[in-house]
């Protein structure tokens, strides 16, 4: 399947687009402390983004904003974000994802606490994100498609 | 066999909808889910987390709270199944993975 059409209104809506929905992604992952919001939906936000210009422009020139090699990696940096977070914290001698054991200087317990949730939310955000993209690439390129 | 599956399907339902009707209303203050304190005398853990998250996390979301600390484990679970997901439609769906 061919997926770029070449229409030059469908090509340059979506590029005009993407960006702006990136930034919204964005925006919902780290107010998702004071909205609704966190990083499951800015995850599937940014991959929406991804995916749109896989559409609109093709999947070549869409791979300059996220590699198709990248899918696997990226999801396994996010979920090690996570993981690595509530080890840190276990190794510096708290419970795991106490978040108060963070080598963050200057901070006070609660506040420690709001920046651990942002580090695992970005991870999950990573992880949502490079999966959605992963599984899109992985049914574009399998076996019965070309 | 058709007719008794259907005909068990449609009692099963019966009796979950006459179940249902014995479920305290959605938001009840009164509900069990909503006590302060269990049958048994342990404290609710709703009445806990409205009272103790913005102190606990500085973040107004109770939501967030919820999901990201207390209950941090449990979505550490959720992002390892997402990522499994990916990795089997990976490992399925490419030539050569």
């Amino acid at each position: 399947m061919t997926t770029s059409s070449r229409n030059p209104i469908l090509i340059t809506a979506s590029r005009l687009l993407a960006p702006f929905i990136q930034l919204f992604a964005l925006y919902v992952i780290f107010h998702g402390h004071y909205g609704p919001g966190g990083g499951f939906q800015g995850g599937a936000m940014l991959a929406a983004s991804v995916l749109l210009l896989r559409l609109s422009v093709g999947a070549e020139r869409s791979e300059l904003k996220f590699r198709k090699s990248w899918g696997t990696p990226v999801g396994a940096l996010g979920a090690l974000i996570f993981a690595g977070t509530g080890l840190l914290t276990l190794l510096l001698g708290g419970r795991f994802l106490e978040y108060h054991y963070l080598p963050l200087p200057d901070l006070s317990r609660a506040e420690l606490h709001s920046a651990g949730i942002l580090l695992i939310e970005v991870g999950v955000g990573l992880a949502v994100m490079a999966v959605l993209v992963g599984i899109y690439d992985d049914i574009m390129e399998g076996p019965g498609g070309d | 066999m058709r007719k008794t599956s259907l005909i068990a399907l449609v009692l099963f339902g019966a009796l979950l909808l006459y179940a249902s009707s014995g479920l305290p209303g959605h938001g009840d203050p009164d509900g069990p889910s909503h006590r302060e304190q269990s049958r048994v005398g342990s404290p609710g853990a709703a009445a806990h987390y409205i009272r103790q998250a913005k102190g606990d996390a500085a973040s107004p979301n109770i939501v967030t709270v919820v999901l990201a600390d207390y209950r941090g484990f449990d979505t550490l679970g959720e992002t390892i199944v997402v990522f499994t997901a990916g990795l089997v439609c990976s490992l399925i769906l490419r030539r050569n993975p």
